[in-house]
This record gives C-alpha cells, sequence and structure tokens, in this order.
C-alpha cells in the first residue's frame, strides 16, 4: 500500500484489533467502565475532610445548668459525638489510646463556681492529635462554639461576664503530637502503603506468570502440593517486606524525625502478620487472575480502598458508618492502628488486641481461599 | 487390573463445558513398551495424556496409570511419571544448571549436587550450564525438557509431540535417547505427527474427534485401513491431482515427494477412475500402502474436525 492513506489505513486497522481484543477482556472491560462509576460514588461519598460526628469522651464532674450548655452545644455542633460518659480520666486516657474516641472534653468540679466569680475556670480537651487532620476541625472551632453558646446563660447578673470575652479558659492537649504534624502521621502510615501495594502486587504477579508462560503445566505436572507452592512463593517476599519495613522505619527516624515512643517488637509483630496478610492476598489474586494485567488490575482494585478508606489519607471516623464497615474489612485499616499505636501513643499490647486479631482472621480467610482457588489440574 | 499393564484406562471422557475433547477412550498399554499416539491437531491426544497423568479431572470413565487410580491418586502417579509438555515449559529466566536444580529439589533426588552435575554432562550442556534455558535452539530446548523429567527415573515417560519444530538430526538424536530410556524398562508414550517417528514405536494408537480409530503395530494398521495404494510418477503428475481430487472411488490423493500416491479401499474402481484420467507420461503402479497413506486416509474418513479449543 502507498500513498498518503495508506499510514491512515494501516493505523486504523490497529485500532480495530485492539478494540476486539480489548472487547474480549472482560476484566478489563469492568476495570474501565463499571468499576470507576463505582468508586466515584463510593469515594465521592466516603470521603470526607472536615470530618464531624467524631467519636469523644466527656468527663464531667458537676451537673449544672452551665455545664449543660456547654455540652450540648459541643454535641449540637456536630463536631463531638459523646460516645460514653466516663467519670475516671485514667479510663479516658485508655480509650484515646485505643482510638476509640478522637477527644475527652473534661469539665472540673467547681466549674460553674468559678466560672460565677470570674476566675476563668479550665475546660480541658484532649485530642488524639496524632492524626492532626482529623482533630483540627473540632478543636480549632470549640472556643468559639462554647463562646456563642454561653451567651444565652450570662444575663442579669452574670451579664457583665459576657463582656469580658469567654469566661473561661480553653485548654487543648494535642496528645501524641504536640506540634501537630502532619508527617508523624502520615509516614508510619507509608510503611503500610508500601507494603500493601509492592507486596500484593508480586504475589499476585507469582502465580500468573507461570500460567502466562506455560510453565503452570509443568509445575503441575511435578509432585508439589497447593500448600507448598503457595508457601514456597510467599517466602520469599516476606525477607522483601523485612526488607522495606527496615528501610521505610529507618528513613522516618532520619529524615521525617518521625518519633518511636513504644515497644518495637510489638510493632515488628503487627507488621510481620500484616506482611503475611498482604502477600496471602496478593496469591490469592493470582489464583483469580488470567494474566499478569489482570493481576496489576486487580491490585488496583484494592489499593485505592486501602488508601482511601483505611484512615491513611482521610480521618476514618469521619467517613460514614458504611463505610467504615468496609473500611474494618481492609488489612491496612487494622495495620494503621498498630503502627501509629505503637510509634506514637506507645499503645500496648492488651490495647492493640483487636486489631492484631482482625488481621489474624483476614489472614486466614483469605489462605484458605487461596488454596480453595489454587488449580491443581489444568481444568 | 493387570499389573503388567502401565497405562489401563477405560471409556476416557472429557468434556469442556458443551464440548467433548475426548469421547470413550481405552488404553491398554504393557510396562516397558514404547507407544505412538497419533492423530489430527485436536484430536485429543494431549488431552487424553494430561488426563492419565493427573493434570485434567477426567469426566467420565475410570482407569489406572501404574497401578495407582487416576483419579483419587494423582499426587503417586506425577511422583512416578514424566510429563514433558506441548509447549517448552520450563523457566527460561533461569539457567539451565537452575532449572535441573529446581527439579532435582522438587523430586527430593538425593546427592543433588552430583545428580545434577551428571544429567548435565550426559545431556551434553555442561559447559552451557549456566545459560538462560530460555536462550537454547528448539532442539537444546527439548533435549534439557527430557533430561528434566527423566531425572527422577520415573517408570512412565508421557511426551506430548516432543520433536515439533525440531531439526530432523535433532529428532533422530532426541528418539535414539528414547529408545535408549526404553531400554531401561521404562514405558513411554509419546504422541507425534512424523510417520517416521511412527515406524519406531512398538505399537500406535490413532485418535480422531476424540475417538480412538485404530489400534496395533504399524503392519497391522495398514492392514486393517483395508487400502490399496497406486503410485504416479511423470511430468504430468501436478495437473492430474487437481482433477483426480474428489474422484469417487479415491479416499486420498496426496504427494509423496515427486510422486502422488492415490488410496482407495477398492483397487479396481481406482484402476477405472486413473484409466479415464489418463495422461499420457504418467506412469501408475500399485504399491503397498504406507503408513502415511493409512492415515490420509484415515484422517479423511473421519472427516472434518467440529471442535473448538481455548
Amino acid at each position: 500500500m502507498r500513498g498518503p492513506f495508506a499510514s491512515l489505513r494501516r493505523i486504523w486497522a490497529v485500532v480495530l484489533k485492539e478494540a476486539v481484543q480489548m472487547r474480549r477482556d472482560r476484566i478489563t472491560f469492568a476495570m474501565m467502565f463499571g468499576i470507576p462509576v463505582m468508586q466515584l460514588i463510593l469515594f465521592g461519598y466516603a470521603i470526607n475532610l472536615n470530618p464531624k460526628h467524631l467519636p469523644a469522651a466527656l468527663v464531667v464532674e458537676e451537673q449544672t445548668p452551665i455545664v449543660r450548655t456547654l455540652v450540648s452545644a459541643l454535641k449540637s455542633s456536630e463536631y463531638y459525638d459523646f460516645v460514653m460518659q466516663e467519670s475516671d480520666p485514667r479510663k479516658s486516657g485508655d480509650l484515646l489510646a485505643r482510638g476509640e474516641v478522637a477527644f475527652v472534653v473534661t469539665i472540673p468540679s467547681g466549674f460553674t463556681r468559678d466560672l460565677v466569680r470570674g476566675d476563668h475556670p479550665q475546660i480541658l480537651i484532649e485530642a488524639d492529635a496524632s492524626d492532626p487532620a482529623a482533630a483540627s476541625g473540632a478543636v480549632g472551632n470549640a472556643q468559639a462554639i462554647l463562646t456563642y453558646a454561653l451567651r444565652h446563660d450570662l444575663k442579669g447578673p452574670l451579664a457583665s461576664l459576657a463582656d469580658k470575652g469567654p469566661p473561661f479558659d480553653l485548654v487543648i492537649h494535642q496528645m501524641y503530637n504536640p506540634e501537630a504534624k502532619t508527617s508523624y502521621n502520615v509516614v508510619p502510615g507509608l510503611l503500610g502503603v508500601i507494603l500493601t501495594m509492592t507486596l500484593v502486587m508480586i504475589t499476585a504477579m507469582a502465580m500468573t506468570r507461570e500460567t502466562e508462560q506455560g510453565t503452570l503445566e509443568n509445575l503441575l505436572a511435578m509432585p508439589a502440593k497447593p500448600a507448598e507452592v503457595m508457601l514456597g512463593k510467599i517466602l520469599p517476599y516476606v525477607a522483601v517486606g523485612a526488607a522495606e519495613t527496615a528501610v521505610i522505619l529507618i528513613t522516618a527516624r532520619l529524615i521525617f524525625d518521625v518519633p518511636f515512643v513504644g515497644a518495637l517488637w510489638l510493632l515488628l509483630l503487627g507488621v510481620a502478620i500484616f506482611v503475611v496478610a498482604n502477600l496471602a492476598l496478593g496469591f490469592t489474586f493470582s489464583t483469580i487472575a488470567r494474566s499478569q494485567m489482570q493481576a496489576m488490575q486487580l491490585t488496583f482494585f484494592f489499593f485505592l480502598p486501602s488508601i482511601l478508606l483505611s484512615g491513611f489519607m482521610f480521618p476514618f471516623r469521619g467517613m460514614p458508618e458504611w463505610a467504615q464497615t468496609i473500611g474494618e474489612m481492609l488489612p491496612l485499616t487494622h495495620f494503621l492502628r498498630i503502627v501509629r499505636g505503637v510509634m506514637l501513643k506507645d499503645t500496648s499490647f492488651s490495647q492493640l488486641q483487636q486489631p492484631l486479631l482482625a488481621l489474624c482472621a483476614f489472614t486466614g480467610v483469605v489462605m484458605v481461599i487461596a488454596l480453595l482457588r489454587y488449580r491443581r489440574t489444568l481444568d | 487390573m493387570d499389573a503388567g499393564l502401565a497405562i489401563d484406562v477405560h471409556g476416557l471422557v472429557k468434556r469442556f463445558g458443551s464440548k467433548t475433547a475426548v469421547d470413550g477412550v481405552d488404553i491398554q498399554m504393557p510396562r516397558g513398551e514404547v507407544w505412538g499416539f497419533l492423530g489430527p491437531n485436536g484430536s485429543g491426544k494431549t488431552t487424553t495424556i494430561r488426563m492419565i497423568c493427573g493434570l485434567l479431572r477426567v469426566t467420565e470413565g475410570e482407569g489406572q496409570c501404574l497401578g495407582y487410580d487416576i483419579q483419587r491418586e494423582a499426587a503417586r502417579i506425577k511422583s512416578e511419571t514424566g510429563y514433558m509438555t506441548q509447549k517448552f515449559s520450563f523457566w527460561s529466566d533461569m539457567t539451565i544448571r537452575e532449572n535441573i536444580e529446581f527439579v532435582s529439589r522438587l523430586y527430593g533426588l538425593p546427592h543433588m549436587r552430583r545428580t545434577v552435575d551428571e544429567t548435565l554432562e550426559k545431556l551434553g550442556l555442561a559447559h552451557r550450564q549456566h545459560q538462560l534455558a530460555g536462550a537454547l535452539s528448539g532442539g537444546w530446548k527439548q533435549r534439557l525438557a527430557l533430561a528434566a523429567v527423566t531425572m527422577h527415573k520415573p517408570q512412565l515417560l508421557l511426551l506430548d509431540e516432543p520433536t515439533a519444530g525440531v531439526d530432523p538430526q535433532a529428532r533422530r538424536d532426541f528418539w535414539d535417547e528414547i529408545h535408549e530410556l526404553s531400554l531401561t524398562g521404562m514405558t513411554v508414550l509419546v504422541s507425534t505427527h512424523y510417520m517416521d517417528e511412527a515406524e519406531r514405536c512398538d505399537r500406535i494408537v490413532y485418535l480422531a474427534h476424540g475417538h480412538k480409530i485404530v489400534e496395533g503395530t504399524v503392519p497391522e494398521v495398514i492392514e486393517k485401513s483395508h487400502l490399496a495404494t497406486f503410485r504416479g510418477e511423470g511430468a504430468g503428475v501436478r495437473q492430474l491431482a487437481h482433477a483426480l481430487k474428489g474422484q469417487p472411488g479415491l479416499d486420498s490423493v496426496a504427494y509423496f515427494g515427486s510422486a502422488l500416491h492415490v488410496s482407495g479401499r477398492d483397487a479396481a474402481r481406482i484402476r477405472s477412475v486413473l484409466d479415464q484420467n489418463s495422461s499420457g507420461d504418467v506412469t501408475w503402479k500399485e504399491v503397498r500402502p504406507s503408513l502415511e497413506d493409512a492415515f490420509i486416509s484415515l484422517m479423511s474418513e473421519a472427516g472434518e474436525d467440529a471442535r473448538e479449543y481455548t
């Protein structure tokens, strides 16, 4: 073929061929059209940059009309969801450490008396600043909310108090991260994100590569059991995960100056379970995908919610309930609780039992699926 | 079941969805023999071999391989058979030595280092052992694969078109090796498209459309085809071929080198067709049908293959 249109014709021939092949690959097709729409809706509703309804604990040592006014003002601001009323400050501290509440609001006894006297009593808000973004809205607006609420109560004999600015002192403790550095939150989280991405992807490729290159038939013809192949394929990457962890932790310390206040062994335990969970998941993907391309797509299909719904980028508690439920199913969500807890909060083993168990359960379920899906035959 | 049989399967059926790839194949193969597995592309040879060594589940039928049940004891069959796949299925991104080492570890062979060294030496690849397997030529790949699947001294060797795309000398060498292995008592089932290879087998099994059409020694198979074959030579043979194809009474019209072979069931009828289409300088002579004549005729009898492959 010659002439000016010959090249166009050949381009067209390639276009048609690509279109035919694209249509043949169902998973790719779904990835291109169905899944983006799903993700758009999912993440559009789930992600909230100004999180409200964050769980908070209330420590109130007296009940007076003024205290009730202040508490109801915080409630109606929608930033604070008082999920528990606590009288023991030690217990409330534990709730904060475990991440069950994002704030503890304390109004001490004698508050009303001191307020009326003009002694400027303190209201204490302890915020879990390990995620500064989550805390910022609620903390930043607290002063205005409380001052505004008191205006109605400061009438008659108390009117004079209202003119001299807020009649109380709002004390805010940014717990675990007093300078509210986002890197303290992001860098430990990145450990989880990087492990998720690399490990799931590598293992997802592992089995599909055998299928694609025709070596699977050979492997199946030799006397290796599914569990043996799975463990054999996963173990080398455990070492890769360990090396990655070391690099990230050292970088976090040397370059980002992230504190490490907790127990190293506890973090390593969490990392170990998390690494195995991701490898098992990757292996499961590789038993589902028919090509390396599909394995890659499945990995990204999993990776996106892991980043967006786990609490890595956006405050977990700020998401709607249903999005939190999805988030709870992702291993990264639980790992973030462990890594941030240990590094920033010195969370103890007993406080981390829940996320550790969740990771174990995830690993177990995924491994069973992988073994069931592993093809012993070529059928 | 007969203990002297390496393969003893009855009524093997394999369906993929609604497609039947293998439809009721029986094979009773004694230990120590070399059998050829023949048939057109897609006749079910590969599927049958895969069912025998436990790589595919059997839809219907039953049987034993080396005395083990092919459905329940696939793991034991795998450890005592060597299966060489049609497509080179060793790891191209590993060196020759690494491939051999991997196989010997998987089978738990004793004295691994020595075994691997010996295997490489015997294979004649000791000096290239650190090259990637993917860099080998087709013939060497096949020899590497054969060495790898026989390292654990299997009782049964299943070879699926081992010499496809291999040059004639390499094919000859490959077959010499097969016969050597057979002398050690190994049972060998080999699928092939080459007649010269089929003639080196003790017995041949011919499949078409998933059915076993014929089985026997080479003379038996030729005998069973009940063919009469005429060989025509001369300058005008090419023009004649076109005219003869499709004539009633002729099962096949095919070239053998520069000569034309015409086969059919009835010698007299062929003769009359040839007389009607005579051409001055072509001389016809009745010859003993070869195995290839028999197969071409079997193939045309079986009709067109209607199955699909994925």
